[in-house]
């Protein structure tokens, strides 16, 4: 007879690790502000339909131009007329945008190295090498000076903004992969020498599906918490590149750039280069509390407790 | 020990003589042209010769190869000499002449190295002072007030670009209040007591921004580090022992705590030269971030890419300087 067995499903591991982010209550709210960024950004232009590139022409100029916080604007126009708010939601996607696909660039490059180099003992000395070079290179003045030097060649090749857009994301990604393949080594390294991979070799399993089914995912964790951790990285070398007039050309909005055209007029109009400068700031830090709570949600003897 | 420091010290030279190599070649492949700013009247032959007399008539490696002898020879022999005032000292000949002043690049370096290292310097110094005890208490009362206000203020101050806090700081204390002035004066010369009070004004925003960040960050890890140890066995018997509490945290556990912060500390000393090149764009500081800066603007080579390496060896140098205290500062590190 069959006795009423209390049976219960198979929980998921990932709804233990979403029960721990949930206590953690700067990594809650952190992801609630930047959800809501995102959709400032990219659902924002779809309700708010004005153009951020548009200069009103003859007396509108004058009469649009330069103006505070109202209805009709709400965070006021700057100096030729054009709408900041509309600026502001543009300006915010290209800057998540560089920040998602830098951070996915880099974290690609990061874990491939990383896991070549900690499992295949002949790559290992070659690559570390090249990750503490790279580490020793002077990292800003290295991106101005490529930004110097791919600017005209991309931006003939590709036109001005996906030029410069896959220009900065590249190098973003060149510059920051160091950290990921580090960990990733040193995580190979130690999950190499396990039962279960010795019993995967045993039966024939070839490297490659060895490392993709059953390495990889076990390497998961570190690597989701550096990947957010490079959003942060990337949206701040970015802005900083704009900021220095090395980023992308002066009338396409990013964050960065705009504060760096607010700064010119920070004594008569402070929030033309407060408004982004918060924007950038708000979306860090609520990116590095996520990257926060998953470290402590993703950390097998924290959770539980 | 001494077996690892020479390995480390040898094998630091093809390291820094290969990223030397990508940085110079970089600069090759880069359109900027130093005669750009030339007029434009002047005879194409007339143009050929100035390039040729910027050295830049030869092969790419031909002139790697004398950038590295000047780099390597020339040049700290002239600072050497300069330093002890042994005039003995000095190579004769050539020197490597930025293209936009013509004049030698070290002697531009050690005119503005002083503003660098006097601002980020200082706050380096004030960061590591501010974030020590602040990392302490807050690890020794975990979850207090005082722990959550000390963890938010450094996620702030971690997160937050210097591009945006220096204008915020601008526009606080030098529009509304009036209080320090906007653009740091380079040619102020410190002889009075007014002076002397100027300086510290115009010094005192740039000073905060860079603490700020400095400060967030070696808090954090002085933190961590400080938990880390706190749960330790050690600690427990010498409580057990009958220690004071302010013994067995200021004496047991900071001792311990503090090896991983130096180290981090040693790492982040070429920042003081490198990190700052933002705010003191943001401050208009006359210092290296700045004459970086402008070598890239105004494609002069020589200056770039000496600057460069110099950051280079300062990074390399310190990384060696960290791994060797870590194991100074902690007997059970042997790299033998």
């Amino acid at each position: 007879m069959t006795d009423a067995v209390t049976f219960r499903a198979p929980r998921n591991q990932w709804w233990d690790v979403w029960d721990q982010f949930k206590t953690h209550r700067g990594a809650l709210i952190g992801m609630v502000v930047f959800v809501l960024i995102v959709l400032f950004c990219f659902v924002g232009p779809l309700i708010w339909r004005v153009d951020p590139t548009a200069i009103p022409s003859g007396r509108e100029l004058l009469r649009l131009r330069n103006q505070g916080f109202s209805l009709a604007h709400p965070f006021g126009t700057d100096n030729l007329g054009r709408d900041m708010f509309a600026r502001m939601m543009k300006g915010g996607q290209v800057s998540l945008a560089v920040g998602i696909v830098g951070m996915i660039l880099s974290i690609l490059l990061g874990t491939l190295i990383g896991v070549v180099a900690g499992y295949f003992r002949r790559a290992d000395g070659v690559l570390m090498r090249l990750t503490d070079l790279f580490l020793a290179l002077p990292l800003l003045p290295i991106l101005l000076v490529m930004s110097m030097l791919f600017r005209e060649r991309l931006s003939a090749l590709f036109g001005v903004e996906v030029g410069m857009f896959l220009m900065i994301v590249t190098a973003i990604a060149l510059t920051s992969w160091m950290r990921t393949a580090r960990v990733v080594r040193g995580d190979v390294l130690a999950l190499k020498e396990r039962e279960y991979v010795l019993a995967a070799r045993s039966i024939g399993t070839p490297p490659r599906r060895l490392i993709v089914r059953h390495i990889l995912p076990n390497v998961l964790s570190p690597v989701m918490v550096s990947a957010t951790l490079m959003i942060a990285t990337a949206i701040i070398t970015e802005s900083a590149l704009s900021f220095l007039g090395m980023g992308f050309p002066p009338d396409f909005p990013t964050w960065g750039r705009l504060v760096a055209d607010g700064v010119d007029y920070l004594q008569d109009y402070p929030s033309r280069s407060m408004v982004p400068g918060i924007l950038i700031s708000l979306t860090v830090l609520s990116v590095n509390y996520i990257g926060d709570g998953l470290r402590d949600a993703l950390d097998p003897r924290i959770r539980g407790r | 020990m001494f077996t690892f420091t020479m390995r480390r010290l040898l094998l630091a030279i093809p390291t820094l003589l290969f990223i030397a190599l990508v940085i110079f070649l970089l600069l090759e492949l880069s359109p900027g042209d130093p005669m750009s700013d030339m007029p434009l009247t002047i005879p194409p032959e007339v143009r050929q010769q100035m390039r040729l007399a910027l050295g830049l008539g030869e092969a790419w490696y031909i002139r790697f190869y004398k950038w590295l002898y000047l780099f390597s020879v020339v040049e700290p022999s002239h600072v050497l000499a300069n330093m002890t005032g042994y005039d003995w000292l000095r190579v004769e000949g050539q020197r490597i002449l930025s293209f936009q002043t013509r004049s030698p690049v070290a002697d531009i370096i050690a005119q503005r190295l002083p503003q660098t290292l006097w601002v980020v310097g200082l706050s380096y110094l004030f960061g590591i002072l501010v974030a020590v005890p602040i990392g302490i208490y807050s690890a020794y009362r975990q979850y207090s007030w005082f722990d959550q206000a000390g963890t938010f203020v450094s996620m702030v101050g971690f997160s937050l670009p210097t591009f945006f806090t220096g204008p915020l700081l601008i526009l606080i204390f030098s529009i509304w209040l009036g209080w320090f002035p906007i653009i740091y004066d380079t040619t102020l010369v410190v002889d009075s007591w007014a002076n002397f009070l100027k300086q510290l004004r115009q010094m005192a925003m740039p000073v905060f921004v860079l603490t700020l960040y400095n400060a967030a960050q070696i808090t954090r890890f002085m933190r961590a580090s400080m938990l880390d140890n706190l749960t330790q066995d050690y600690v427990r018997t010498a409580r057990a022992k009958g220690m004071t509490e302010r013994i067995v945290v200021l004496v047991h556990v900071l001792r311990n705590s503090l090896i991983p912060v130096v180290t981090v500390i040693a790492l982040g000393i070429p920042t003081i030269f490198t990190g700052a090149i933002i705010t003191e764009q943001v401050f208009r500081v006359n210092g290296l971030g700045a004459l970086l800066i402008g070598a890239i603007y105004g494609s002069d080579i020589p200056m770039v890419l000496t600057l460069s390496v110099v950051f280079a060896i300062l990074i390399v140098l310190f990384n060696l300087i960290a791994d060797i205290l870590y194991a100074v500062l902690d007997p059970r590190i042997r790299y033998d």
